[in-house]
């Protein structure tokens, strides 16, 4: 079997775009990552695209009709926040099956502003309110509090995260924001659902982001292998049967099962990883993935947050994009933005964020519901 | 608005809330026989174990412990804040969602494990459009 790489591979810097359509912001990314190769569309044998807002409408096709229609097969999909994860990993399928050679993998999105999730709907009266809360920050909050229930984690740490992802945006032109959140003003921010406040929600933001993946044979015909990353890895996870998942979603054991396989598969290990971009949807839910993905012990996310560990210059930096909670969240995108981010730290091309020396990158989205997307990517030794 | 299609009575809020008729009113559960794995509402096939027709109702306790909580500060307009949103395991098994009230909305006033029961009152006034009024369940504190 092939081993496949990304060759291009690019994202939009993140924002507001009412004005634009979502297959306007989702052509954007596919050009980037298309020059980021020197590849053309014709050159691409099918479009794998993440859209979940409009996941009946043709996303891809409508993408192809803004910058070229070549007649390729076009797989759309939803997968809620793992909607781009699994749109690059449809990608990454193709090419170790040996079907095709060189393909696009594409994810966007566009958002409304506000609370997602616990929207009602249903017969009879809203239960929002009246039946505890679905909405994501409260569904998140409740998550984080079974590992302060657990191991006595503190708002305090909790907010830490919020500090750092912050603090690495300000370095990622790309990042919705480049602005620094000081502990007391993240833990004084608007409560939204104790322990999150404002400033510990990911941003709502359009966005979109693109690659190009390619088998090993063509990659080295077409001299692509100089910044080609390897993906040592791809796997996804729904959410095993639980006891309390009827009311209370597990993002844990879905991902604690996705990262052993994709140690497995990449045959590294947690002491490997130089970096990580993981799914840090509310700052609650980065320290439950610090123990899911084997950063640290369980019980260790607290102590692993306070000495800095995971901050740019420490052992293992994680969100050094910035991540949702500042770089931004535009749903279908996000799995192949933090693909970028990692690909870019492997090339060596991230500039004042640099983790230096990064050999082995990991990505991790969730889809509530639940979906557990991970990728290892490994940088090509030359 | 027709208050005349009105049902007699107030409607269960959820489909697992029963109101037996001339008795209290309960949450019911579904069992599996096989794997013990206990549902909230009726259904065939079980989750856990994938074993068919093996489920049968059961009444959950109005019993429990609170396991997680938060404390929502902002919801969708209209929606009354504060509130505790509460995840509570009933004694015997079955794990529950629910408003915790008649307790401080304050993390230092609530504890983790602390005794729960389960109380049945009016839907906070909410009624649907053709002016049903429902009953619902709440947690509260049990001393």
């Amino acid at each position: 079997m092939t081993d496949a790489y990304v060759v291009g591979i690019d994202m939009i810097k993140f924002g507001r775009f009412p004005d634009r359509s979502v297959p306007n912001i989702g052509a954007e990314a596919a050009l980037l990552a298309l020059d980021d190769c020197g590849l053309k569309i014709q050159d691409m044998e099918a479009l794998y695209c993440g859209n979940l807002g409009q996941a009946n409408a043709m996303v891809g096709q409508r993408v192809l009709q803004e910058i070229g229609q070549t007649g390729i097969p076009v797989v759309n999909c939803a997968n809620a926040c793992a909607t781009g994860a699994t749109a690059f990993r449809e990608a990454w399928m193709s090419i170790k099956a040996g079907v095709y050679d060189v393909v696009l993998a594409l994810g966007v999105e566009q958002m409304g502003r506000g609370l997602l999730g616990g929207g009602g709907g249903g017969t009879g009266i809203p239960k929002e309110g009246l039946l505890g809360s679905a909405t994501m920050p409260a569904v998140f909050a409740e998550a984080g509090q079974e590992h302060a229930r657990k191991y006595g984690t503190t708002f305090e740490q909790f907010a830490k995260v919020s500090v750092k992802n912050h603090h690495h945006s300000t370095m990622n032109a790309k990042a919705m924001y480049q602005k620094e959140t000081p502990l007391d003003e993240v833990m004084n921010a608007e409560m939204i659902s104790y322990p999150n406040t404002k400033l510990m929600c990911s941003v709502n933001v359009d966005g979109s982001a693109a690659a190009v993946l390619c088998s090993e044979k063509k990659a080295r015909e077409l001299g692509l292998m100089g910044r080609a990353v390897k993906v040592s890895a791809s796997v996804l996870t729904s959410d095993p049967w639980q006891e309390r998942d009827l009311v209370m979603p597990d993002v844990n054991t879905c991902t604690r099962q996705a990262a052993a396989k994709a140690f497995e598969m990449a045959g590294v290990g947690p002491e490997d990883v130089n970096l990580v971009e993981l799914h840090d949807c509310f700052a609650t839910a980065e320290i439950l993935h610090y123990e899911n993905l084997g950063l640290c012990k369980d019980g260790e996310a607290g102590r692993l947050i306070d000495e800095g560990e995971t901050a740019l210059g420490g052992r293992v930096p994680v969100n050094v994009s910035g991540g949702l909670l500042s770089k931004g969240h535009p749903l279908g995108a996000t799995g192949i933005a933090n693909i970028y981010e990692v690909s870019t730290h492997l090339r060596g091309e991230a500039g004042k964020r640099q983790v230096e020396g990064a050999k082995v990158g990991m990505t991790h989205v969730i889809g509530l519901g639940s979906a557990c997307g991970i990728h290892i990517l490994e940088k090509v030794a030359n | 608005m027709s208050e005349e299609k009105a049902a007699q009575g107030p409607l269960p809020v959820v489909p697992f809330l029963k109101l037996p008729e001339g008795g209290d009113p309960y949450l019911e559960g579904y069992k599996c026989k096989s794997c013990s794995a206990i549902y909230l509402g009726e259904r065939s096939v079980c989750a856990k174990c994938g074993t068919r027709d093996q489920l049968e109702p059961t009444r959950l306790a109005n019993t429990g412990t609170l396991y997680v909580y938060s404390i929502v500060h902002r919801s969708f307009p209209g929606i009354e804040v504060p509130y505790v949103s509460a995840i509570v395991d009933l004694d015997g098994g079955g794990t529950v969602k629910g408003n915790l009230i008649n307790v401080e909305p304050d993390p230092e006033k609530i504890e983790f494990g602390m005794p729960i029961e389960v109380v049945y009152k009016d839907a906070l006034g909410r009624k649907d459009r053709d002016g049903n009024s429902y009953l619902s369940y709440f947690f509260q504190p049990r001393s």
